[in-house]
């Protein structure tokens, strides 16, 4: 693999195509921009499949490549990594692709779908398969076209060969002879094998990146069309709320307003305006009256309801392996702990909002989605209409984690713009945002291990959250690597809505069974990392039911972590933590460092070892382990989402803290060398991040972490 | 609704809009400069940053009002054909992920390289903490003001 950073010839040109050509409405004023690439701007692109468009260049001598990037684009990459793929099965030169977001189009994208770690391990099959098929077609064009066989012609670098007669012709040469011909059998195409990769594994810039570094309009706020409107919504200020009574007068004489109502089932008031701004003022203009609906939830409560559920048998266990009650009931030793974590909001940057033109025969909508197929299918629910009226354009996502994955901001600009029947940008203020969440669901959960003989024989795991459905993984580790094991959920009903947030559930689950396997290591007296191997082996030689995980990558990531971080060997004065985890397919092992600064235990770097199979692009790949590793810290040690009478104390970044410049360590990040299918890696490198910190400030500290966020609870933290 | 005269860019721009009307939403929603971005409104996550007479500032807390005579500046006007070496050093680095906050992190790394041409990591850290990244892109952040400072 090569880390130094490739930059594409074409990089004003894809700009433009990116810009010009992404967006479903064709926005008159994204023009290309700049002097010079509009000259190499090439319309008569032959489409090959829904994956690819080819055209000779401006000189006919070379191509242009354009690739549609399926899957939203929310920061993870896959704008580039998708066409990567394709490219490289399609033999062309990254240098002459082109990259365009493609629209929601189920009839030739499948999971078109940003979540789960899931858009390259699903996509990886049918990508390859794109640029194959295409590069089979334009091959049998060159041989038809020569004369030959096809089997005597290669390609590469955008160009078909006949080496034995020294012809060639650029893929955009042959693109209309090809689109002519049948698509081959499946079978018929021929994949690469992995070590004839020569794209794939290099490291290839961001395509937006020169549209992000000039301040171009990418993002879902920066649509515009002539006529359109921009609308707020007012929501009840407490889950638990609805709306009683409300008095627009104030709102209606704010410059700007043209229209306020009630919508979203009479509960929430729209303001309409010709400005963000007004929008926004109009909306603190209103003057709204609530009332109670039934019981209005606080944390301490909540709190008190999980902790009290923690010492209840559930009805029916998630797993249960062997005789744990004997287990325990005859160990010599029992160790019992509680971990606890908070409600989290997403908070992505770029605050909700969606473009809706709702007209009496479509629906128009555009902006940042990470489920549009389903979005499509409720905004069509939701306004009576048939789904084939009803198209969605994706912007780029300034950032997600899990947020845009639920509609509702998509669903009020749909019903918004249908009442004010006009264009209209319906935008959350970051108040909005935090508060009218669906947010990590707050968790507690209750580990017990029964020690017998120098041996762990028992675990026992009882979680509990609101709104977060089953709170353990059954299937996870140390699942089949323990005899006796009994995992129970507990999921307690809520006003407050809940969602997937980045890893979701094993988000705080890892942190705190990590932190917890660190204790038992302890009181077996054993090295925290061989121990987990140990019970890896057991699990891979004499497995005890059935689990999702490969032990044997398991076993592979963390002896990689504890070589890259020289475990066991540090300096003085510098504190290691280790923690492993597996979920969304991929294997990762940490080991945080930390060094007391005076009184201040400070995280100084950590080392992250990954197997998600083949990496396609190594600058890329690295920016979302680091990612996923400082957002991991970041929220372990600050994040806290509180309410009281159901009403959320933190609405904005004065009082939710998120981790900032100058508090996030240095990391560090090895891949296992693989050629396995690839998995994602949005998700994987957050679970393990706060069991290696919460690890490495026992070693620092002497006190073990059982708080999040850690600021609560560690001496120095704050 | 008031008239104003504001440079923007260099350029001088007429705009009609309420006294109260943050720089933000003037540069977004009447000049059709969407670099600028709305992170919270209330200058604490740094996504609207811009020069205010070369200093680093908050376009989500300043009234087109507030500018009166001064030189702003945005993201789109920081360096002409984007050659600036901070905009050179975020490619080579390939800093962006969700990329939403990056044109207000270049904007106070900008500001921060004008006074303090080879910062330390200490200056760094304080002149990049009003900048939130929610995606953690910092150690790229730091590594690339680091690369344009040594141009």
């Amino acid at each position: 693999m090569t880390t130094e950073l490739q930059h594409s010839r074409r990089q004003f040109l894809k700009i433009t195509a990116t810009v010009g050509g992404g967006m479903m409405l064709g926005f008159s004023w994204l023009k290309p921009y700049g002097d010079t690439e509009g000259a190499e701007v090439v319309t008569d692109f032959i489409e090959l499949n829904g994956y690819l468009k080819i055209a000779p260049d401006a000189t006919g001598k070379g191509s242009i490549i354009t690739i549609l990037s399926p899957n939203p684009e929310v920061g993870q990459n896959v704008k580039t990594s998708m066409p990567m793929i394709v490219a490289e099965e399609l033999c062309a030169n990254w240098k002459d692709v082109v990259v365009e977001q493609a629209p929601l189009n189920t009839a030739v994208f499948k999971r078109q779908v940003a979540g789960g770690s899931q858009s390259i391990r699903q996509t990886w099959a049918t990508l390859r398969n794109a640029g194959a098929t295409a590069k089979h077609l334009l091959v049998e064009a060159a041989a038809q076209e020569w004369g030959v066989a096809a089997a005597e012609c290669t390609a590469a670098d955008s160009f078909v060969k006949h080496a034995s007669s020294g012809r060639s012709a650029s893929f955009g040469s042959l693109a209309a002879a090809a689109a002519k011909l049948t698509p081959p059998a499946p079978e018929a195409v021929k994949l690469k094998d992995p070590s004839e990769f020569t794209l794939i594994g290099t490291s290839q810039g961001n395509v937006d990146m020169e549209a992000i570094l000039t301040g171009k309009p990418v993002f879902g706020l920066d649509q515009k069309v002539p006529g359109m409107l921009y609308s707020t919504a007012l929501r009840p200020p407490a889950f638990g709320q609805k709306l009683k009574s409300f008095d627009d007068k104030a709102a209606r004489a704010v410059k700007g307003v043209v229209d306020v109502f009630k919508f979203g089932s009479d509960n929430k008031i729209a303001v309409v305006a010709t400005s963000t701004w007004a929008a926004m003022k109009g909306k603190k203009a209103l003057q709204a009256v609530w009332e109670d609906d039934g019981t209005l939830e606080s944390t301490a409560s909540q709190y008190e309801a999980m902790r009290q559920k923690l010492d209840v048998a559930a009805e029916q266990p998630k797993r249960n392996d062997g005789d744990v009650k004997t287990a325990f009931a005859t160990a010599d030793k029992v160790i019992e702990r509680v971990y606890e974590a908070p409600y989290l909001p997403h908070n992505p940057m770029e605050p909700g909002n969606f473009f809706a033109n709702v007209t009496t025969d479509k629906v128009e909508l555009s902006g940042p989605a990470q489920a549009p197929e389903r979005f499509r299918g409720e905004v069509a629910k939701l306004l009576g209409r048939d789904e084939s009226t009803v198209t969605i354009g994706l912007t780029r996502m300034g950032g997600g984690f899990g947020r845009r994955l639920r509609g509702d901001f998509v669903l009020e600009a749909a019903e918004i713009s249908s009442i004010a029947k006009a264009p209209v940008q319906h935008v959350f203020t970051r108040e909005d945002d935090m508060t009218a969440g669906i947010y990590r669901p707050a968790c507690m959960y209750k580990f017990r291990a029964a020690i017998k003989g120098g041996q762990l024989v028992g675990y026992h795991l009882t979680g509990a959250g609101l709104n977060a459905g089953n709170v353990v993984r059954e299937n996870f580790f140390p699942a089949g690597a323990i005899e006796n094991c009994l995992m129970e959920s507990h999921d307690m009903p809520s006003k407050v809505t809940t969602g997937p947030w980045r890893a979701p559930i094993t988000n705080f689950l890892a942190s705190a069974e990590q932190s917890f396997f660190d204790e038992i290591a302890e009181a077996l007296g054993k090295d925290p990392v061989q121990f987990r191997i140990e019970l890896f082996e057991r699990a891979k030689t004499n497995p005890v039911g059935k689990f999702e995980y490969d032990a044997e990558r398991s076993i592979g990531v963390m002896k990689l972590a504890v070589e890259k971080s020289n475990w066991g060997k540090a300096p003085a004065g510098i504190h290691q933590g280790f923690s492993a985890y597996f979920c969304h397919n991929s294997y990762v092992a940490e080991v945080a460092e930390v060094k007391m600064e005076g009184r201040k235990p400070v995280v100084k770097r950590v080392v992250c070892a990954v197997d998600c199979g083949i990496v396609i692009n190594p600058v890329a790949a690295i920016n979302q382990c680091e990612g996923g590793v400082i957002d991991g810290i970041g929220h372990a040690m600050y994040g806290d989402f509180t309410l009281e009478k159901g009403k959320p104390q933190q609405d904005n970044f004065d009082k939710f803290r998120l981790i900032r410049m100058g508090e996030q360590p240095a990391v560090e990040v090895h891949f296992v060398k693989s050629n396995t299918d690839p998995t994602g890696l949005g998700e994987p490198t957050l679970p393990p991040a706060g069991g290696a910190v919460a690890n490495a400030f026992y070693k620092a500290t002497g006190e073990r972490v059982y708080v999040q966020p850690m600021v609560k609870g560690v001496k120095g933290l704050g | 609704m008031a008239k104003y005269n504001i440079t923007v860019n260099g350029k001088k721009h007429k705009v009609e809009a309420d006294p109260d009307t943050p720089l933000l939403w003037v540069l977004r929603d009447n000049l059709g400069l969407y670099g600028t971005k709305y992170g919270c409104g209330i200058g604490e996550c740094g996504t609207c940053t811009i020069h205010y007479n070369g200093n680093a500032m908050r376009a989500c807390s300043m009234t087109v009002a507030d500018v009166g005579e001064a030189a702003i500046t945005t993201i789109e006007g920081l360096a002409e054909n984007a050659n600036h070496p901070l905009l050179q050093a975020w490619r080579e680095h390939d800093v962006p992920q969700c990329g939403y906050c990056q044109a207000g992190q270049i904007m106070s790394a900008a500001a921060l390289l004008a006074s303090t041409p080879s910062p330390d990591d200490e200056e760094i850290d304080a002149a990049m903490y009003s900048n939130i990244c929610r995606c953690g892109t910092y150690n790229k952040i730091k590594a690339a003001i680091k690369s344009a400072a040594s141009k």
